[in-house]
């Protein structure tokens, strides 16, 4: 969504002191900006008063080498040029990732989730003024670090089954994982309770609560994340590739054929733009899922294989990733001379994918935009180059990566395995028993187990 | 906590008296100056959120005008105190469907109050979609939780009815789309002078639905484990409350906490003995009966609630050797207990030592937004929310210690989830299963 952002070329002291927003902010905003806060609003002038401006972060911090290379150019031509070189470098970084495989892929994750968080409470401080509690910086870093504890306990626990029950300090840290977590926070809760001070109550408590609204959307998305990348990497592929995709295309078709604004709060998105991003999308997904339900390096369910202390992805493929021969529609058929057509079931559930990426996930960058509006600042961060934080760049995943996992939960695969029998294996022997008998029912009804009178021990 | 909070005498003084703890009189009147100076930019934006008159009722107004203010303040105090346990009993015996019906009531209240402390701090009023928001997201958090305990404890009626198993079944994915639909219309509702409002109104709601909305679901599935696990800790952050104000009353000198002046170490630690002491005392009572101690169940062919079981080994008494020391103190070789009665040791231990966190908590807050109740709901006590504050963390806690040490995964569940896998999968698991519990000797010649 911040693609369509431009950063303005020779003008970097006026990046600088321009604290606007988007690109798309209406005229009267750019005038009124500098030295009128009554313009943004009456209601907000008190609130104002107490979130001041926002002071811009760093100067532009375009490596020197490529403003060396570009500077013969037109300052317009320069932006762009920049701009494409970190795509192509972040697109190439991406591939690489891929390449080396799922513990690369986690540890990236994990990279992005912590930098996102800190570019967020960054921004908390400059709007609250609030560097001078010490104290806040620790709390924030530590509920960071009892957060990922408790989830990255919650789902390592899962897949690690075997490695968990060899060491004896790891049974006792994931079979009272749920208390220590607690425990973890509450010393968090309490420190920050003990940490109040008189003249900083308030402050402290929005911190509090920009910490918690932060950790509960960056924190347990990137860990949705690493869920869906467990069940199969083509499953964390292409929903990035899918909302990059409809990035780049809605920015495409908005440059040539965009006319009619498409919302308000961002004035350079266009109808134009957004219905052939859908379609754009669309094609590419079902073209993506064509490509990768192929491998199985993709395709396979990530899993930790103890004997040899490395993640594999190896297995039968299941159905999804199968050729299916569908027949097509009469009306179809009729165009294109073909009565039916060779799919990967998987190619349909990208279409849905697709479409919740093009349609919803304009919306998480909407949001990114008010946000940055309502705090007055232009860009999460200045992290990359022409692009902005790693936030701005984002900031549309987030709902992507929920929807995938709500997906996946729901139509594509039921509850773990070895999960299930971890919790059997719990249970009292009794309670066990008549899950045995239960089970054996079944599965005698099913023709799975031969028939009572046949089977002995 | 906020028993220890003095009325003040008249309502007149009520009104103008903006500082918060009682302790906090004398120094607040006098540095709410210098404790806003370096707020005077966030003041600005947060004016004093306008009080109501006090609103006791006129009957208890009329039988005490007698009296002198001080005391009839007390007497108030003392008589919502005893009609709020009395409510408490009522419930109980009731029965877990009026229980659960009071604690979505009381969520339901606490989430209105903190939300309107928000608008007033951030006169939001004229945001009118955003009220219609913030209840709607309510309804979808709730929404989703009930969905999950329905689908745990309720799996037998959800089977059967054939639009209640579809919506079972793609739950997550219907929750999230009622989510969506919430966070695209805030999107939409996006005003250009408002966004820094809007954006706060919607961060207060997410941080007040996290808080209010998910403790008061651990205290529902906290209630269906057995109405024990939800009575003793709430008794218990109760009795710690009045012992601690008692104590600190007659023996109270070393002040405990800067944040609240009126809390002593004396009120903190007698608080502490005789809430343990109290809650050993009651989960023996409690123990004894099965309407307490057995999980509620759903019973489908009377559509009813019941509990009914055999009381599991928690419940049973047993004998316990008494170390030496005691031993020659009592003269008894073994006492007898309930293992439950243990466990309530760790129980009043956290709501003595923690609960007075979440009070602290709640008191920084009022200060924080210079408030001196959450509301006006209950007269001589507050807001609901001043009433529950400290029982927050308690609900957690109950939650997360009957997860680790008492129960394990629920078995019904454990079979839906086994039902649910491919055929394959469910072979595989009923071999391991055999072979495991051979080893035990449990299963015989099947």
């Amino acid at each position: 969504m911040t693609e369509l952002r431009k950063r303005g070329g020779g003008g970097d002291t006026d990046l600088v002191s321009e604290t606007i927003s988007d690109k798309e902010t209406d005229v009267e905003d750019r005038l009124g900006l500098p030295g009128e806060p009554g313009v943004e609003a009456d209601g907000d002038s008190e609130s104002k008063a107490d979130t001041p401006e926002v002071p811009p972060s760093t100067a532009d911090n375009t490596p020197q080498f490529l403003n060396k290379a570009v500077e013969g150019l037109n300052p317009r031509w320069k932006n762009w040029w920049i701009r494409g070189v970190l795509s192509l470098a972040m697109i190439s970084g991406f591939f690489m990732m891929i390449y080396l495989g799922p513990v690369m892929l986690i540890l990236v994750v994990m990279s992005i989730q912590i930098k996102c968080f800190q570019e967020i409470i960054d921004i908390g401080y400059r709007v609250y003024h609030s560097y001078e509690l010490p104290w806040f910086r620790t709390l924030s870093w530590y509920f960071l670090i009892c957060v990922n504890y408790f989830f990255y306990g919650e789902t390592l626990a899962e897949y690690f089954g075997a490695l968990v029950q060899r060491e004896e300090p790891l049974q006792f840290l994931v079979r009272y994982h749920r208390f220590i977590s607690f425990a973890l926070y509450l010393a968090g809760f309490c420190m920050f309770v003990l940490s109040l001070v008189k003249k900083h109550y308030r402050l402290q408590f929005y911190m509090f609560a920009w910490t918690h609204v932060t950790l509960l959307i960056v924190v347990t998305q990137s860990h949705l994340v690493i869920q869906n990348l467990f069940e199969g990497m083509i499953w964390f592929l292409v929903p990035v590739s899918i909302v990059i995709c409809n990035d780049i295309m809605a920015y495409l078709f908005g440059f040539f054929f965009g006319r009619t604004p498409l919302i308000k709060l961002s004035p350079k998105k266009t109808w134009e733009g957004f219905i052939g991003g859908f379609f754009g999308t669309l094609v590419f997904g079902f073209i993506l899922a064509y490509l990768l339900a192929q491998f199985q390096y993709f395709v396979c369910p990530v899993e930790y294989n103890s004997e040899t202390n490395r993640f594999t992805a190896e297995c039968e493929p299941s159905d999804i990733f199968v050729m299916h021969e569908y027949t097509l529609p009469f009306a179809v058929q009729n165009i294109i001379q073909w009565k039916t057509v060779n799919l990967y079931p998987y190619q349909i559930h990208s279409v849905a994918l697709s479409t919740f990426g093009s349609l919803i996930g304009p919306f998480g960058g909407f949001f990114a935009s008010g946000f940055k509006r309502a705090f007055k600042i232009k860009d999460f961060a200045d992290t990359i180059p022409g692009h902005g934080g790693i936030m701005d760049r984002f900031d549309c995943q987030y709902l992507m990566a929920t929807f995938t996992h709500v997906y996946i939960a729901s139509f594509i695969r039921g509850p773990n395995p070895s999960k299930v029998l971890q919790q059997l294996l719990v249970l009292q022997p009794e309670q066990q028993l008549s899950i045995f008998n239960t089970l054996r029912e079944r599965l005698r009804d099913r023709g799975m187990l031969p028939p009572a009178a046949t089977e002995a021990i | 906590m906020t028993e220890l909070r003095h009325r003040g005498t008249t309502d007149n003084d009520l009104q103008h008296q903006q500082s918060d703890d009682k302790g906090s009189e004398n120094e607040g009147k006098a540095e709410k100056d210098g404790a806003s100076d370096s707020e005077t930019k966030p003041d600005t934006g947060l004016p004093e959120v306008p009080v109501t008159a006090d609103d006791t009722p006129e009957v208890l107004n009329k039988a005490l005008s007698g009296l002198s203010s001080r005391w009839k303040n007390w007497w108030v105090r003392g008589i919502l105190t005893l009609a709020m346990i009395i409510f408490f009993f009522i419930i109980i015996y009731l029965g877990p469907m009026v229980l659960m019906m009071i604690v979505l009531c009381v969520q339901i209240k606490c989430f209105q109050e903190i939300i309107h402390i928000g608008y007033s701090v951030y006169h939001s009023y004229h945001l009118p979609w955003f009220r219609t928001l913030s209840w709607y997201f309510l309804l979808c958090v709730n929404y989703f939780f009930y969905g999950e305990t329905v689908t745990d404890y309720f799996s037998n009626l959800v089977q059967r009815e054939e639009p209640l198993r579809i919506l079972s079944k793609y739950h997550r994915l219907i929750s999230f789309t009622l989510y969506l639909t919430g966070f695209c219309m805030f999107v939409l509702s996006l005003v250009k002078k408002h966004y820094r409002l809007q954006f706060y109104m919607f961060g207060w709601t997410h941080v007040t639905l996290l808080i209010v909305v998910t403790q008061s679901h651990l205290i529902i599935h906290n209630l269906f484990e057995g109405m024990i696990w939800f009575i003793v800790p709430i008794s218990c952050v109760i009795c710690n409350d009045i012992m601690a104000y008692m104590f600190g009353f007659f023996f109270g000198r070393t002040p405990l906490i800067k944040l609240s002046p009126k809390k002593t170490w004396e009120g903190f630690i007698g608080g502490f003995f005789s809430t343990v002491v109290f809650g050993i005392l009651l989960s023996y009572v409690m123990s004894g009966y099965s309407f307490f101690v057995c999980p509620v169940e759903f019973n489908s062919d009377h559509n009813s609630f019941e509990v009914d079981c055999e009381p599991s080994d928690l419940f049973q008494l047993q004998d316990y050797a008494l170390p030496a020391a005691l031993q020659s103190l009592t003269g008894w070789p073994t006492v007898r207990l309930y293992p439950f009665q243990i466990h309530s040791i760790a129980l009043s231990a956290f709501a003595s030592i923690m609960g007075p966190f979440g009070g602290f908590f709640a008191s920084g807050f009022k200060r924080a937004f210079k408030i001196k109740d959450f509301a006006n709901t209950i007269p001589g006590h507050g807001g609901i929310m001043d009433r529950f504050d400290c029982q927050y963390l308690m609900a957690t806690f109950v939650n997360v210690y009957i997860a680790s040490f008492i129960r394990g995964p629920n078995p019904a569940k454990v079979i839906q989830q086994l039902l649910a896998l491919r055929l394959d999968q469910q072979l595989h698991i009923f071999n391991s299963l055999k072979t495991h519990l051979t080893e035990r000797g449990v299963a015989e010649d099947v």
